[in-house]
């Protein structure tokens, strides 16, 4: 029996959609059950109820008021926000130079720059870390972490190329017939016009910087008042052993400030994905 | 004959635009220098010393290099490790991002919802998600196991069960999908339409169409999610080290020395094993060792990606 074509598209209407419903459940219940349980009391955030008794909301006091959460948001904060500070004002004069100098040695550069991005950090980490500890003592703190991004990161230049690429030269080359020098050409024309490149790239550096556990783990370890919230997070787990509300409630202040700015500045990061290179 | 010498004032210009190069790349150049050419070098020097980041290091020719290869006991299970989740991990991530990518093209309603709902998982930091996932999967008093005793399925030991801690990492890294369905989304939308109908009016089902119409058109954007798939799971360290950890229940702190690989290595990738021999047992030589076979694999993939991939350097010129 032939199906007529409405009824067809009706049955695919309710197959798609009840497989994205379904889909939806599995990316949306962790987020549910993480809130559900950090607003329980201690008793029940250890029984498998899904369901609060209580709607307990002084779990997310309690975190506060957990020493070091506040040092750790402070230190987050500053990491993330000097790291990207640092990356841009390093990151986008090289990469305009890579997307419009012509120079011997260009795809070299470049190619280096993209083999540095894909090495895993464990590479050269332990001479690193020899140099940051015994010869300038600053292991315990985030430095050796921020300082680095003041001489460019090999991600944030590859993805800002990609987008100073698209800018036409000609409007540098009008500039520079005005007589501008090529750091005024950088400053007054790229800069404005490369503005949601930039926006992007500041964005996945500060949440690489908000979301590193790696980097905090070798150089704070040893010093819990200079933790960041994602390394912080795992000893928080470890102290409340049983206190799954208490660490939930946590886990979701750690995500908040993310998913935060990730809805304020939506199309900076739409921008952003399609910089990855995804359009050949 | 003396070729032509450039007038002077040509050759000043010339210099003062090689000056002016290096300049702007001056971060990078001092940055790549100072924090990769110098380390690389250093580790190959310390893979030939003992040092134990005490006593001054001393030479000792090729023996971390034959111990770490040959008789460390770790190193077998930590290369299975990465490999299997390089395998497993990235073809999983690959078909199921594909798979969402192309539910978000046929949903009609509400596909800003499922869009986002499907997206969010991805931006949780990685140690947040491994949290959640690790009290999620928890045995006993996890949610999962709550449904799967409600609906008398038996539950197995997640993160707890040698055979099931690598599975559950990768179904943490399934929800985390985001990133690829961004990615293979925009490929999919890039397909012109006209080809779909012209496949229509030529009887092709759904599945015709998707392996003559769909696939050949998006076969380079799935290799580049494969290759760099692959080398983001060479790196794979936080979510496996975080969830050895929280799920061994040792307590964690200054001070306390946790192994990675809980339960029974299972979980041991090659990075935290780096991190483990240099930063736990001290023995410099042998991490640097194994930083190096890392660094060896890495570029063999990284240098596959820019063939295959040229791609990436294809706005050149």
């Amino acid at each position: 029996m032939r199906k007529r074509p409405a009824s067809k598209a009706a049955l695919q209407w309710i197959a798609v959609h009840t497989t994205a419903v379904a889909a939806a459940l599995f990316f949306t219940l962790p987020f549910v059950f993480v809130f559900l349980t950090s607003v329980m009391s201690d008793e029940q955030a250890l029984s498998g109820d899904l369901w609060p008794h209580e709607w307990d909301w002084s779990n997310y006091a309690a975190v506060f008021r957990t020493p070091g959460f506040l040092d750790w948001w402070r230190n987050s904060l500053l990491y993330a926000g000097l790291g990207t500070l640092f990356t841009l004002c390093s990151s986008v004069p090289v990469a305009y130079a890579l997307a419009k100098f012509r120079f011997r040695g260009r795809r070299t550069a470049m190619l280096l720059v993209i083999a540095t991005m894909m090495l895993p950090p464990q590479v050269v980490v332990i001479p690193m870390y020899l140099v940051w500890a015994q010869q300038l003592h600053l292991a315990g703190s985030l430095w050796p972490l921020v300082i680095p991004m003041a001489f460019g990161d090999a991600y944030s230049i590859f993805l800002l190329r990609q987008f100073l690429l698209t800018i036409p030269t000609e409007y540098l080359e009008a500039a520079r017939l005005d007589g501008c020098g090529e750091l005024r050409v950088l400053l007054r024309v790229v800069v404005p016009m490369a503005r949601p490149g930039i926006a992007a790239v500041a964005l996945f550096q500060f949440f690489y910087c908000w979301n590193d556990y790696f980097g905090p783990q070798i150089y704070t370890a040893q010093n819990p008042g200079a933790w960041t919230l994602s390394y912080g997070l795992e000893s928080f787990k470890s102290a409340h052993s049983v206190d799954w509300n208490l660490t939930m409630a946590a886990t979701l202040l750690v995500m908040a400030p993310v998913v935060l700015v990730f809805f304020l500045a939506q199309k900076a990061f739409v921008e952003g994905v399609t910089l990855t290179g995804v359009k050949g | 004959m003396a070729p032509l010498a450039p007038a002077p004032e040509l050759r000043r210009k010339h210099l003062r635009r090689r000056l002016r190069t290096l300049g702007f790349l001056s971060p990078w150049l001092v940055g790549f220098t100072v924090f990769f050419g110098y380390p690389l070098i250093a580790t190959v020097y310390f893979s030939f010393m003992h040092y134990n980041q005490i006593r001054p290091p001393t030479f000792v020719g090729l023996r971390n290099w034959t111990y770490v290869l040959g008789q460390m006991p770790l190193f077998g299970p930590a290369l299975w490790n990465t490999l299997w989740l390089v395998v497993v991990m990235v073809a999983l991530r690959v078909a199921f991002g594909l798979g969402i990518g192309l539910l978000v093209t046929k949903v009609k309603s509400g596909a800003g919802f499922f869009r986002t709902a499907f997206y969010l998982p991805y931006l949780a930091p990685p140690v947040a998600a491994t949290v959640a996932f690790v009290f999620l999967l928890n045995p006993g008093t996890g949610p999962v196991d709550g449904i799967l005793s409600r609906l008398g399925l038996p539950a197995p030991g997640w993160f707890n069960d040698p055979h099931w801690a690598k599975p559950s990492l990768v179904l943490l890294s399934l929800w985390g999908i985001g990133d690829l369905m961004v990615v293979f989304l925009a490929a999919l939308l890039d397909v012109p339409k006209e080809r779909y109908e012209a496949a229509e009016l030529d009887g092709a089902g759904a599945l015709a169409r998707f392996r003559y119409v769909t696939w050949p058109a998006i076969t380079p954007i799935v290799m580049f999610a494969v290759v760099t798939g692959v080398v983001q799971t060479m790196q794979y360290y936080t979510q496996a080290l975080v969830a050895g950890k929280l799920a061994s229940g040792v307590g964690v702190g200054p001070g306390t020395v946790v192994q990675p690989g809980y339960p029974d290595h299972s979980t041991l990738t090659v990075p935290q094993l780096v991190y483990s021999l240099g930063f736990q047992n001290f023995n410099t030589g042998a991490a640097c060792v194994l930083s190096l076979v890392l660094f060896v694999i890495a570029m063999a993939v990284t240098s596959l990606l820019m063939r295959r991939r040229a791609g990436l350097l294809s706005a050149e010129d």
